[in-house]
Order: C-alpha cells, then structure tokens, then sequence
C-alpha cells in the first residue's frame, strides 16, 4: 500500500484511503479531525437563563466552545464530545444536555 | 563467503548486527540476552561501526527510543528477552501501526513466575498480535542469516513492518558453533541504506502515531492485518534472494522426511534439529514420520503450513508454552483454527512441552512421539510433569 509520494489526501472513508501508519503529511491540521462523532450527548443552551459568565467557555475540556456576537456561548458540535461538564458547571442552569437520538 | 569461525551465538548475532548499517541501538541488558547487549555496546564503543548505543533505563525506554529513530529515518535496532520483552509490550503494537521498520533479536525465555532465566516461548506469546513479523531460528548460523535479512524485509517499501528474530535463550544464544559471518562488502550490497517512506525533520513537519476515532479505528486494523499478510510474500522474497547469494536456503515452513510421513511433529525453533534426529531414529524403527518446524510465526504462512501436512494422518504439535486456562499452546490452538474448516484434515494433537529450561533429548521427542500416539481424546498433554 505504500505510495510513492507522501502527499495528503482527503479524508480516508476506505481502509486502502488511509496514509501507511496513519502518518499525516500537512502540519497544523488537528482541526480537520472532526471528534465529535462519539457523543450520546449535546448541549442545549436556553439563553433566557444565561447571565453570559463564560464559565462553561473555561471549562469545555474540548475548547469548542465559542462566544457568540451578542455575548452568549454556543458550543461547535463537530467537535463537542458530549461530556455535560458545561452544563454541570452552568449554576444558572441554562445548559441542558440532550439525547442526540432525540 | 566469509570464513568460518568458532563463536558464541549471541555475539554472532551482534557482529551480524554490525554489518547492517544500523544507526541506532538501544538496548537493556537481559539474561540470556545481555551478551548481544554487551556486545553491541562494545562494537559501537570501539567506534567499529558509525551508530549511536542508547544506554537506556529500561527495555520501554529501549523500544520507545528506537521507535523516535526510526520515525526520524534511522536503522534502529534493539534485542531483549522475557520481562524486558513483557516491558516493551505496550509499545510493540504502537511500533506496527506507526510501520516503524525496527528490529529486534528475543533471546526467548520463560516469563516469571516462578522466576526463571531459561528457555521456552511463553515470552514471545503475548506478543503474537502485535503486529510483528516474528521469525524463528532453529541454530547459531539462522541467528546471523535471519538477523541480517529482518532488516531487509522490514524495510521492504512493500512491508514497513517490525521484526523480531527469537533465538532460543541459552540453548542457542549461550552456545560455541562453527558460524560463518558473511563480509561487510556482501552485506553492503543485499542490504542497502534505508530508505525511509518518511520521516520526522523539523523542515518538513509531517505527524506520526495519529489518533483515531470509532470512526477510523476498525480501518486501521484492516490496513495492518492487510500489510502484516502481505509482508509474506517478501519474507519468501528475501529468503530467495540470500539463497541466491550466500547459498544457504531458507522457507517459511521447512518439512525433513515429510514426504510419504502418516505421522508429522511440528515444531519451531532450536527443537527442530533435536526432534529431526529423534525423526531419524523413528524412521529407523519403521515408524512412517517426518517433521515440519515453523520458521515465521507472524503472519502465519497458511497455504505453506497447509500444503506441508497435506495427506498426513497426524499432526503432532510440540509448544513451548502454554495458554493457561485455554486450549493448550498457542501453535496447536493457531493450527487446529486454521485446519478447522477443512475436509481433508489430520487428527492434531498438542504436547506442551521444554518449559522454562527443562531439556529436550532426542529420547524426548520419541517418548512424546509415542505418547501423542496412545492418546484417546484431543486434549493437551504437559509432557514429563511429575504427577
Ligand atoms: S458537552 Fe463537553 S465537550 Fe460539549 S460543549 Fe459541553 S463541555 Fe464542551
Ligand atoms: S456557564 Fe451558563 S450562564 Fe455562564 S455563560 Fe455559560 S451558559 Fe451562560
């Protein structure tokens, strides 16, 4: 399988498409993997009850949170991984976490 | 031809070691590995050879400072035995998927415990699925011959895979044979420098040893059993080629008097040369036998194994070591998976056996011979345990 240029193609959907040892031949492309796809579960914000703190910002261990323009936060879902640590921290409950088959 | 010498196995395997071009060693000491550690230590120090030793903390450290070299493009080599082994066992499958072409002499040894320093297979074992080529030697010269041709296969563009050579602990590695060290100028021109697929260099920064989700995960086993299987095709590439040269042949299954044998032994290993003289007495007494060893371990040679015990009526597996609690020792349990499906197939039947040092005579091989013989059902048999 091994090819003769190391050059990196697209996103490997068949086994024969991945690179020899998953080598990945650009750098700075960790944002490419989109690591979200294992979540049971997301995050919904009722910003009604946001008082716009940022804790849940600070504390996302997958720093995919983002503050939107008017001050609230919303969370890159191809990233978040569903682990609830944003709605746990949010004391005036404004994030619930929802089944994703819901 | 080089000329032939008097020297002890494990130094042999060294001296083969130093004809390869290697630029990295790192190697942990081991009983009964420690002479080929010393050894190298000592050719390097001497400056026989242009490679750096890293005197390493421990066998993880060992086969983690290779896997960093061989990223960078090196010739990394590294030897261990038992409880190193076992040390270097979360790398192992790390070094496979990352096609990090090291190689690697396990002088084979018992696994504690009990602690033991001798000889059987239960080291290499736990190691099968790492996705390692494993070979196996059944004498002082194999250690040399396969010691120089891993680094080929290894690096074969087509392969990219780890290798490891088993060298039986002491039973070879501590024995004085007439060996035959092939010249620098020979070597230098089986084995050219490597030529890495890529490599890790500060102006061309490329990422190696990726993560992989549930997405991606069960792709990247597909990929590496799809390479590991095809890797044997090379190793047969490259046994041709050596023979070619130096005129010593070698196959992945190797079979003596097997032809017209109702009943063969199986081994692998310094066993075979043991069971082959036990396989001349038999055929002395009348008895229709023959003998296959088994030189590569990983991937196992199906269609080779297969043919070599095509029309035989039974296949008698001699393991040096155990599944404890499963089915009986690995070879056999490998074997009968592989035989399961067919039509035509012969009775197997396993004794474990040479475990933890304990000597394998030629009277051994025919008392285990006779013993498989008499067995009514299929279960395994602990060849000469005191009851
Ligand atoms: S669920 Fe976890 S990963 Fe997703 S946004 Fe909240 S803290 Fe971040
Ligand atoms: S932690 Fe809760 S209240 Fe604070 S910004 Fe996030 S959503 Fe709003």
């Amino acid at each position: 399988m091994a090819k003769k240029k190391t050059e990196q193609k697209k996103w490997p959907e068949k086994w024969h498409e991945l690179n020899p040892g998953c080598m990945v031949f650009a750098a700075g492309n960790a944002a490419n993997y989109k690591t979200g796809s294992w979540k049971s579960q997301r995050p919904l914000w009722d910003n009604a009850k946001c008082i716009k703190c940022g804790i849940c910002y600070i504390f996302c261990p997958e720093g995919c949170i983002q503050e939107t323009q008017d001050g609230f936060y919303e969370a890159n879902l191809d990233y978040c991984k569903g682990c609830g640590i944003c709605a746990h921290e949010c004391w005036p409950g404004a994030i619930v976490m929802r089944e994703e088959e819901e | 031809m080089g000329k032939r010498v008097g020297m002890e196995v494990a130094i042999a395997a060294a001296e083969a070691v130093a004809l390869c071009n290697i630029d990295v060693a790192a190697v942990y000491p081991i009983t009964p590995q420690s002479h080929i550690a010393e050894h190298m230590a000592d050719i390097i120090h001497d400056g026989r050879i242009d490679a750096e030793f890293i005197t390493v903390e421990s066998e993880h450290s060992a086969i983690s400072a290779c896997a960093g070299a061989s990223a960078a493009g090196a010739r990394a080599y590294t030897a261990t035995s038992s409880q190193g082994l076992m040390l270097m066992h979360e790398i192992l499958p790390i070094v496979s998927a990352m096609r990090l072409p090291i190689c690697m002499a396990n002088a084979n040894r018992a696994v504690s415990g009990p602690l033991n320093i001798w000889n059987d297979h239960t080291d290499i074992m736990p190691q099968r699925d790492s996705g390692w080529i494993s070979l196996f030697v059944e004498n002082g010269q194999e250690a040399i011959d396969l010691s120089i041709m891993s680094f080929k296969i290894a690096e074969d563009p087509e392969v990219m895979l780890p290798c490891v050579v088993n060298i039986d602990g002491f039973q070879l590695t501590h024995m004085i044979e007439p060996l035959e060290l092939p010249s620098q100028a020979e070597v230098a021109k089986f084995l050219p420098p490597r030529k890495a697929f890529a490599q890790l260099h500060p102006d061309n920064p490329i990422s190696m040893g990726c993560f992989a989700m549930p997405d991606t995960y069960t792709e990247t086993v597909k990929a590496k059993e799809v390479a590991l299987r095809a890797a044997k095709k090379v190793v047969t590439k490259v046994f041709g080629e050596w023979a070619k040269r130096f005129g010593r042949k070698y196959s992945v299954v190797e079979t003596y008097r097997a032809k017209d044998a109702d009943t063969l032994m199986l081994t692998m290993g310094s066993m075979g040369e043991t069971a082959a003289t036990a396989v001349d007495e038999l055929r002395k007494a009348g008895r229709k036998v023959g003998l296959v060893k088994l030189r590569l371990w990983r991937p196992f040679p199906v269609e080779e194994f297969k043919a070599a015990v095509q029309g035989c009526k039974t296949l008698i597996v001699m393991d040096r070591a155990i599944s404890t609690g499963g089915a009986g020792g690995p070879v056999a349990t490998d074997v009968k998976s592989l035989l399961y499906g067919d039509k035509k197939k012969p009775r197997v039947l396993n004794v474990i056996a040479g475990l933890g040092g304990r000597d394998l005579t030629v009277g051994d091989f025919v008392a285990m011979f006779d013993l498989a013989k008499k067995k009514k059902d299929e279960t395994f048999e602990l060849y000469g345990v005191r009851e």
